[in-house]
């Protein structure tokens, strides 16, 4: 480890811009003669369309254009596209109904896009949607998903009893087996709540098109302007790849919801075609909470069958998984493939089943949130764990410690398709039991008892699967898309270097920790890096940041480019030393014919590179820059432990988190700072999740936690000073760096942990499950429910 | 927002007058209209700004009394060592409102006059028993609050300072709603000085929870006046029938926390 190298607690070299206000996001570019578009929203949750009044709308003052949907079918571009097919238990796909970029023939959800109102100004292009006459015939809502399943009203003609598709994995006979033997069973029925991902920035979009040379630009917040470059581009508006550059400068947070190929930005490009002008569009925040794709919302039914031991032997699940009203881009994957597969957790449970049947309901798509998948995986496992630890008079960590994979299996193939590749998750256990003080906790519930107070400890051990994916693997369960990484490492003749990257930066600081690895690799200062990522006219053909992959892969891809760079530099720099290339060795920055003084800097070889005087001109290129393409063997599976402790006041329900104790295993760490950033906001999603986020529907759909008066996002007081603890760990097998990935780990395990410490506080009531989140009053009335507590002292 | 005229009056009277010229409103600190506003759910004709007004800032005692000016921030109060010292609950109470962008812009007649039924200063204005001065006329609390939004204030009537008794004691306790942080359940109690034979009046009021906004509990008031201990009310409980019930707390959860709060507020006016 070097100060700036691979190791080293680099500060964040793009904070500086982004804390000064100097940081260029979407809203902060303007172009000349640029139109303004307001978007008219459904204010139903279901309704047929019975017909759109524009004609005010367009003789309004500064109004240049009105759209319907009517306006793009008639232009033959296509609806939004879905990116995985997911198929049924009966081999039948899942059904995938046309999603319109202006909704057609009906409404499915408030907030559903209808009309785009464009003008000169924002101001006039709001004052003539006013004027447009909506006709709406009220359909009922289709909320409840459960509901939603017994057929009577259909979202979509096309799934007439709302089902999208009815899914398995695992064996399900092994499961059933298991469970006939087993010495206990542990049952429980969870929700996993509906959360809206609230990223800092709000979406926003501007499309312009060049009619001198038929080019077009969309200026998006996205996560992976790639991605959008191709579904865009080729499934929606039918325009030429190498005729359209996506662009996503700074982009203000993500959590998963700016991956997706949103229709507003389809609609600005589109338009700006008809128009002949730029058309920009923002999201105002009430608007975000309403087309933003929401996250989460399982309902679960789960099990787990355990032998005489204590061994857990077997565990099925059946989960409804909610839709929304149509299909997000990456919606399907995340109940299945990104949930199922995660059902082994850290345990070495031989059977497992489950069944996940998703359903469309008239409210927003709901698709990958920071976890996507894994989070509802380890909190039912979680729950479970702890639940059963509860009955059967065992203690929580100890069972799970009973139940780890044990080193030695390492590889291990789960019964549920994965194989984790490494792991030790014991140590992590200890770790975090270590610095929650897990020994001294009774002490802890006697003196908060003696105030009047009840404490309670829950412990979570998690597992995710990261850097996603093979793309065989992905290919064959469904995606529609490779899930490689590409990087370019362009060095200057000067010796500086530009690298060029697919995945993409979104508050995660690859500006430094890509930098770092370059710094480490190459031996330079990482103030001679540039990283450049985000725009599809200067980066090679990458797939974006999200399920924690940017260094997995985005890493990877750099290393293997950067390595060519080496071995270029190994001939150049033998033709200058007058050796052979296998001679030459390369470290601190320096090519040196082996076991002599006699050495080229890096510099020295790169400016040879571009002045090629002295140059073996006829067996090597000039130049010095090289591209890696990196398809993952395999997923990484970083694993942890969390440890909540809890203080809830019985008069009010109210609970204070007053610690939190965090053991996790990446793998390799590039810059130990940032990964503990990273595990520091994932753990207070957890927490926002478990404690005080909820979105709230309505019977008729109105969506009731609408802006920040009702919806609870985690603020800094709501949560207790962090102990996180990265551990020394198990370096990922299967790529050059070691790592796994750190982006989503906390958002994963904090939930099960805080409510198994809410549990397990309320265990003297008779309390086995509360279900998040875990709201004061939910608390006060599971109290006040219990006649009184069992075992008073 | 739609487009509206501003003006910025350097008098209460010229306020007085620009609000008479109909479809105006007046704006201190914003919390309430803005929102609105931005919203598109009010559209004003004219907004008359009175923050920057000085005739309506400042705290002073007056006798037996603290005198608030209606334009002064919640930050102003909370800061403030006249209040601190004559009236700590009061302080306390101010410092608890919003956050700090809020309490540095928010001001006191502006949260009386639109008696949000979640607000905490209508618990202390109706728990001290205040008088809410205006250009036009003195208001006693107990007639002040009329309703949800709703106050005794005449359309053009503009609240220049609220005239707090100082009392011998006082405490605030609240729940906070967790998402927007207005009260879920305030209580504000009091005990006013005694005279040589009597012990003094107490009083009890409670925001955000009741369907008609702030109201007193008279039982509790009862129980403290012989008893001004938490245990006096700790076995009161208000009838959930009255209280306002949504998805941050019903009105059962909302009764047994005015209980609680209760308890807590007497027993801080005790510290």
């Amino acid at each position: 480890m070097t100060v700036q190298g691979i190791g080293a607690a680099v500060q964040r070299r793009e904070d500086l811009r982004f804390i000064t206000g100097v940081g260029k996001y979407t809203d902060d570019i303007s172009i000349p003669n640029q139109l303004y578009c307001y978007i008219l929203r459904s204010p139903l949750a279901h309704a047929n369309i019975r017909n759109i009044d524009t004609s005010e709308a367009k003789s309004a003052p500064g109004v240049v254009a009105v759209f319907t949907g009517a306006d793009i079918d008639a232009s033959g571009a296509g609806g939004l596209p879905c990116g995985w097919l997911v198929t049924s238990r009966d081999d039948t796909p899942m059904k995938e109904p046309k999603h319109p970029i202006l909704a057609t023939g009906k409404v499915r959800h408030v907030g559903d896009p209808v009309v785009a109102v464009i003008a000169e100004s924002l101001q006039q292009a709001r004052d003539a949607a006013e004027r447009v006459k909506l006709d709406l015939e009220e359909l009922p809502a289709v909320v409840n998903m459960k509901a939603a399943l017994q057929g009577g009203t259909a979202v979509h003609e096309e799934a007439p009893d709302n089902m999208c598709f009815d899914w398995e994995l695992g064996d399900k006979a092994a499961a059933d087996e298991a469970f006939g033997r087993a010495a206990h069973v542990t049952k429980i029925d969870l929700i996993n709540n509906r959360l809206i991902p609230n990223a800092i920035e709000p979406r926003a979009a501007i499309g312009q098109y060049e009619a001198g040379t038929e080019e077009y630009t969309l200026y998006t917040t996205s996560q992976n302007p790639h991605v959008i470059r191709l579904l865009m581009g080729a499934f929606v508006l039918s325009i030429p790849e190498h005729k359209l550059r996506v662009y996503s400068p700074d982009v203000g947070g993500g959590f998963g919801s700016k991956i997706y190929h949103y229709a507003e930005e389809a609609l600005v490009t589109w338009a700006s075609k008809q128009i002949g002008r730029p058309v920009k569009w923002t999201a105002e925040r009430s608007e975000s909470f309403l087309s933003d794709a929401h996250g989460r919302d399982h309902v679960t039914h789960a099990e787990m069958a355990f032998d005489a031991d204590g061994k857990a032997i077997g565990v099925k699940c059946e989960t409804l998984a909610n839709m929304g009203g149509y299909l997000s881009t990456f919606a399907p994957c995340i109940p299945t493939w990104l949930h199922g597969t995660l059902l082994a957790g850290q345990y070495a449970t031989p059977a497992v089943y489950t069944n996940v049947k998703a359903v469309f309901t008239n409210t927003v798509p709901v698709d990958a949130y920071r976890g996507a998948g894994r989070p509802e995986a380890t909190y039912i496992l979680e729950r479970l764990m702890s639940k059963a630890a509860q009955e059967m008079g065992t203690d929580q960590a100890e069972l799970r410690r009973k139940n780890f994979i044990q080193p030695s299996q390492f590889p291990y193939q789960t019964p549920v398709a994965v194989v984790y590749d490494t792991g030790d998750y014991e140590p992590a256990l200890n770790k975090a039991l270590e610095v929650a003080d897990y020994s001294g906790f009774e002490a802890r519930r006697s003196a908060a008892k003696a105030k009047g107070k009840l404490r309670g400890i829950g412990v979570a051990s998690y597992i995710e699967a990261c850097g996603i994916a093979p793309s065989s693997l992905v290919g064959a369960l469904g995606a529609r898309a490779g899930l490689y990484e590409a990087a370019t490492v362009r060095v200057n003749p000067t010796g500086s270097v530009t690298v060029l990257t697919g995945s993409h930066s979104h508050g995660q600081g690859h500006e430094t920790t890509f930098a770092q690895v370059v710094a480490d690799k190459l031996g330079i200062d990482i103030e001679q890096v540039d990283i450049v990522h985000g725009d599809t006219d200067k980066i090679p053909f990458g797939m974006g940041t999200y399920g924690s992959r940017s260094i997995a892969v985005g890493g990877t891809a750099l290393v293997n480019a950067l390595d060519k760079v080496i071995e270029k530099g190994k001939k150049i720099a033998a033709h200058l030393l007058e050796a052979s290339a296998e001679d030459i060795t390369f470290e601190d920055g320096a090519f040196t014919v082996k076991g002599t003084d006699k050495s080229k800097a890096f510099g020295e070889v790169a400016l040879t590179a571009y002045v090629p005087h002295h140059y073996p001109l006829e067996s090597l290129e000039p130049g010095l820059e090289e591209t890696a393409f990196y398809d993952p063997k395999n997923f990484t599976f970083p694993a942890g432990t969390y440890v909540c402790e809890v203080e809830i006041d019985p008069k009010t329900g109210f609970t204070e988190i007053v610690s939190f104790a965090a053991a996790d295993d990446f793998g390799n760490v590039i810059n130990p700072m940032i990964v503990e950033g990273q595990v520091h906001g994932g753990i207070v999603q957890g927490i926002g999740q478990a404690v005080l986020e909820n979105a709230v529907y309505d019977d008729n759909g109105q969506l009731l936690t609408g802006s920040y008066m009702d919806y609870c996002m985690p603020r800094a007081d709501d949560v207790p000073s962090l102990k996180v603890h990265t551990m020394p760990g198990t370096p990922c097998t299967h790529n050059p760096l070691g790592v796994k990935g750190c982006g989503e780990a906390g958002a994963i395990g904090a939930p099960p942990a805080v409510i198994n410490a809410i549990v397990d506080a309320l265990k003297e009531y008779g309390v086995d499950h509360i279900d998040m989140p875990a709201t004061p009053e939910k608390i006060w009335r599971a109290i006040n429910s219990a006649s009184k507590p069992m075992a008073a002292e | 927002m739609y487009s509206f005229d501003y003006v910025r009056p350097s008098s209460v009277a010229e306020a007085a007058q620009a609000l008479a010229g109909g479809d105006a409103t007046l704006i201190a600190g914003g919390h309430t209209l803005i929102p609105t506003l931005k919203q598109r759910l009010a559209s004003p004709k004219t907004v008359v700004d009175i923050s920057q007004l000085s005739e309506l800032k400042g705290i002073r005692r007056d006798g037996n009394s603290l005198v608030i000016g209606a334009g002064t921030t919640h930050a102003e109060v909370a800061a403030s060592p006249e209040v601190r010292s004559s009236i700590p609950a009061l302080a306390h109470l101010a410092a608890g409102i919003g956050d700090a962008q809020v309490r540095h812009r928010g001001t006191i007649g502006g949260s009386v006059a639109n008696n949000d039924p979640a607000a905490d200063y209508p618990a202390a204005v109706l728990g001290l028993g205040a008088t809410i001065v205006t250009d036009k006329s003195q208001l006693d609390a107990d007639s002040f609050f009329t309703g949800l939004f709703s106050t005794a204030l005449q359309p053009g009537e503009i609240i220049t300072s609220i005239r707090f008794p100082i009392p011998e004691k006082a405490g605030y306790a609240k729940f906070e709603q967790r998402a927007s942080r207005y009260c879920l359940v305030s209580v504000f109690v009091a005990r006013m000085p005694g005279g040589i034979f009597s012990s003094g009046d107490v009083r009890v009021a409670v925001s955000g929870a009741g369907q008609n906004g702030v109201f007193r509990v008279s039982e509790m008031e009862e129980a403290l006046k012989s008893n001004f201990a938490p245990s006096a009310v700790s076995g009161i409980t208000v009838p959930a029938s009255g209280l306002m019930s949504d998805m941050h707390g019903s009105a059962d959860y909302r009764a047994a926390l005015i209980t609680a709060l209760a308890e807590r507020a007497v027993e801080a006016a005790q510290a």
